[in-house]
């Protein structure tokens, strides 16, 4: 196990050296670049090459790299180009909104996900499980965009059910205390701040959450059928088990493996399906601050940062699955 | 049999368990969904506004800003020696009761208001109106200097430029100020009331340390002054900017010189999508909002907003790069201008209000001349001119933005489109080449005159025609390729260096008609106004020319 780990470690290392190097020679190769974007329409000639000099912009490619990874070894991935702020301080800001939103997805995902998969299996070919495939294979085919807006129009504009978009209501006072709003407001007893931020999930987080949903339920569904068609559960059946404790401790069980490679899998999904989500509910998280720093601004410093983010996330994302695998099923121990 | 039972019955309970606490989620938040927002009060006046906006700021110190987003805010917080009246772009007094410049139009004196006072309890003064003009002369850095991109284009330069036009500032008195310049500048007064030059408390950038800009990496990082403590005049006060909310406070300057607030609060909240911004509007969550997207303006009339149409301050126009030899003859660009169908484009594409623009500014700024030579659409003659040039079968590269939108240009692939086609029914073959605006398209353009035409267009800072046609035409530039148009050059640099007012109206005027008849670098398209919307309950809130709205004259009635 702590091989494994290790092993894991040293592929993040190699990865993140590898992604470092192709994300910084890849913005710079595309047209237009920070010194358009902070130059603005209005910029004389002399202006720009100020801000050329300034920026280093003028050195050779190899020395702006040098300075480049210089910086992010000390842990210094610069400022901002579009707010000024440290890098570190606006992702920091922008990965609770997202955690929060990827959350409650996940939450959402799983919790009617695995039930409804497993309930369809029991009822093969009945009602229920016709019901649940065309419903899931709407899920998956809508385009996140599309729902998210449909969602909004049909349920804050006209009903005012939800909040069109936001993580909490203007001018709502909220204690910052880690950055997950529902959270903070539990922590500092600000109960209505945290109801509001809650209110203010549902709809990103259902919209979020629709995909993954969708194909748990499907996955769940196959996997619990191939389990009841295995052998093992008719000679439990035989030897008189009881029904409830054979799924709970075999079916269920056994069925969950492949469903949890595919929750790990999601969360990949996840983090991309939240660009599009955050874009329609004005949710302020990394996918928002992923869009604002390419499409204006190219905010080099903040896409190097994130880039590097994502990919330790989904690393760290797919290390947690092989070693819940192990957990699950004590025979992936022995790998 | 009744235990096998139960664990049957708890067994389900489990799995319903995780779909019903799903559903509690959403009926939480049902229970909260008449929530009040601290919205309006009730009353005509105090409680909260809240301001949709279209993008973040970069900071609050006005002399590092050149983008609407952030002088939004900064407007105000803090007040110009010169300023605008309301609604207009006529130059009226700001923190300057009154301005006059001597005859060489080098010298120019500001009687100050008397009792000003900044955020911080400082007096604003003529030491401290001097202290500004020197804090800009004297900046240093290259990091802090680059961001000073108003200074730099107005001014020239800083202390030790030779083409700095600042020369120095003196305090006559305590309220009289004497600002003098190396040499006349045509762009000022006008250029006096730039948000970018609004007086700030010398005390407080010193404290905060407000010249000190670092680079960091790829960017730079500013001051507390500029992120913190904004200290100016204005009529409101700062109240803080939670970043992760994207809501900036404004909070009423109970002891403000002229016109106090008339609510207690102002909320600006940065909403980028102009869908969502216009949703938010419905619901109530949000009073006023910026930029309504122009199919929508109708739908939010009709249902009861207000639709605030800001006069049009700006142009859009067709750019004709002259370093394609075929694009020199006069006749060929005349027949562009002749094959462009404008007033129907302004008709179906143009937002409400929309006019067609036959000269490079709008009809407010001195020097419009009423008889420039218009082009009316007329295919036959463009067939005609083309083959006069020997330009027919003609291919042109037509450059236009993509994932933008701006005051002037909406919606950049439909005017394209629609340009593309008339071009097309003249017989010019348009070859179109989309460029993400600052991926590409703004350094293909204005860097590397790749193109041979393109759509872009302006809105003005201040009310002088050399903020438009000096901007765009000069001096030579790649956009429209020909170095060789020396005669427009110093016909406009004439008429901006021309110090009695009624010289400078005849000069410019000229170089309007020229434009138009002689060297047609370019063809105006159209003038369309930026909109805003508000709730039916704000009251006040007067539409600038120059997107320049300050929110103290707004109120909130039940």
């Amino acid at each position: 196990m702590v091989r494994v780990v290790l092993r894991r470690l040293v592929q993040l290392a190699v990865t993140l050296i590898a992604l470092t190097t192709l994300v910084f020679f890849w913005l710079r190769s595309l047209p237009g670049g920070p010194v358009d974007a902070l130059l603005g329409e209005r910029a004389t000639p002399q202006t720009r090459e100020l801000l050329t000099r300034a920026l280093g912009y003028d050195q050779p490619i190899w020395v702006q790299y040098g300075r480049f990874l210089k910086n992010v070894v000390t842990g210094n991935f610069g400022n901002s180009i579009r707010t000024g702020e440290p890098v570190i301080d606006v992702i920091s800001r922008s990965f609770p909104a997202t955690i929060e939103l990827a959350l409650a997805a996940i939450v959402i995902a799983i919790g009617l996900g695995i039930p409804l998969g497993y309930l369809a299996a029991r009822h093969r070919g009945r009602l229920l499980d016709n019901a649940t495939i065309i419903v899931t294979l709407v899920g998956i085919s809508i385009p996140i965009f599309f729902l998210g807006y449909l969602l909004k129009d049909w349920l804050t504009q006209g009903l005012h059910l939800f909040p069109p978009s936001g993580r909490i209501s203007t001018g709502m006072d909220n204690t910052d205390v880690t950055g997950f709003f529902v959270l903070d407001g539990l922590l500092t007893r600000e109960l209505d701040a945290s109801a509001d931020a809650l209110w203010h999930l549902v709809l990103p987080a259902l919209t979020l959450a629709t995909i993954p949903l969708a194909i748990i339920i499907r996955i769940t569904r196959a996997s619990v059928l191939d389990v009841l068609d295995e052998d093992y559960i008719r000679t439990a059946d035989a030897k008189g088990l009881r029904s409830p404790t054979v799924r709970k401790r075999h079916v269920l069980r056994n069925a969950l493996l492949p469903v949890v490679t595919i929750i790990g899998l999601q969360t990949g999904a996840l983090l991309a399906g939240a660009v599009l989500t955050e874009k329609v509910y004005n949710w302020g998280g990394l996918g928002t601050l992923i869009t604002d720093s390419i499409g204006g601004s190219r905010d080099y410093p903040v896409l190097q940062a994130l880039i590097l983010l994502a990919a330790a996330v989904f690393v760290v994302v797919n290390l947690l699955v092989d070693l819940s695998y192990a957990i699950i099923d004590p025979r992936v121990r022995v790998r | 049999m009744r235990a096998s039972r139960m664990r049957a019955t708890r067994f389900r309970a489990v799995i319903a368990a995780g779909a019903v606490a799903t559903l509690m989620i959403g009926l939480a938040g049902c229970a909260d969904s008449d929530r009040d927002n601290g919205g309006g009060e009730g009353s005509s006046s105090g409680g909260t506004f809240i301001f949709a906006g279209a993008g973040d700021p970069k900071n609050f110190d006005p002399i590092f800003n050149d983008d609407g987003e952030s002088f939004r805010p900064i407007r105000q917080m803090y007040d110009t020696l010169v300023t605008h009246k309301p609604g207009t772009a006529e130059l009226v007094g700001g923190l300057a009761e009154s301005w006059e410049n001597d005859a060489t139009g080098k010298v120019w004196t500001f009687k100050l208001r008397q009792n000003v006072k900044f955020h911080d309890g400082t007096p604003l003064d003529a030491a401290a109106v001097c202290a500004n003009f020197d804090r800009w002369y004297t900046m240093k850095g290259e990091a802090a200097q680059s961001q000073m991109i108003y200074y730099q284009d107005v001014f020239g330069g800083f202390e030790g430029s030779p083409d700095a036009v600042y020369d120095n500032c003196k305090a006559q008195d305590a309220s009289t100020a004497v600002v003098t310049m190396k040499k006349y500048k045509g762009a000022f007064p006008g250029a006096f009331a730039l948000t970018a030059f609004s007086i700030v408390s010398p005390e407080a950038v010193k404290k905060y340390d407000g010249n000190t800009v670092t680079q960091n990496g790829d960017s730079f990082a500013y001051s507390a002054f500029a992120n913190e403590h904004p200290t100016g005049t204005g009529a409101f006060t700062y109240g803080g900017w939670n970043k992760a909310t994207g809501e900036i406070t404004l909070t009423k300057n109970p002891d403000y010189w002229g016109d106090k607030a008339k609510v207690d609060k102002m909320i600006i909240k940065i909403i980028k999508d102009e869908n969502t911004r216009k949703q938010e509007l419905r619901a109530g969550t949000v009073q006023a909002i910026d930029f309504p997207a122009p199919a929508d303006r109708k739908a939010l009339a009709g249902e009861g907003y207000k639709v605030l149409d800001r006069p049009a301050f700006n142009i859009l126009y067709l750019g004709i790069n002259q370093k394609n030899p075929k694009l020199r003859d006069l006749r060929v660009r005349q027949a562009i201008a002749y094959a462009l169908n404008r007033a129907q484009l302004v008709q179906t594409k143009g937002p409400g209000g929309a006019a067609v623009a036959d000269q490079f500014l709008p009809d407010t700024v001195l020097g419009y001349a009423p008889d420039v030579q218009k082009y009316e659409y007329n295919v036959d003659k463009a067939k005609q001119l083309l083959s006069e040039a020997g330009a027919t079968g003609l291919t042109l590269n037509f450059y236009y933005p993509t994932e933008v939108t701006r005051p002037y240009m909406p919606n950049p692939q439909e005017i394209f489109t629609v340009l593309a086609n008339d071009l097309q029914a003249a017989g010019i073959k348009i070859n179109g080449v989309p460029r993400p605006w600052n991926g590409g398209f703004k350094d293909d353009v204005q860097q590397f005159g790749k193109q041979d035409l393109h759509i872009l267009g302006w809105t003005g800072d201040y009310n002088d025609p050399g903020n438009f046609v000096g901007t765009f035409f000069g001096r030579a530039k790649p956009e429209f390729g020909d170095d060789a148009m020396t005669e427009m050059f110093s016909a406009i640099g004439k008429a901006d260096a021309t110090v009695d007012e009624a010289g400078k109206k005849a000069a410019f005027e000229q170089v309007n008609r020229d434009l138009a008849t002689k060297w047609l670098p370019a063809v105006p398209i159209w003038h369309a106004p930026p909109a805003l919307a508000t709730a039916k309950n704000v009251e006040g809130l007067v539409p600038s020319p120059l997107t320049a709205e300050t929110f103290n004259s707004v109120s909130l009635t039940k």
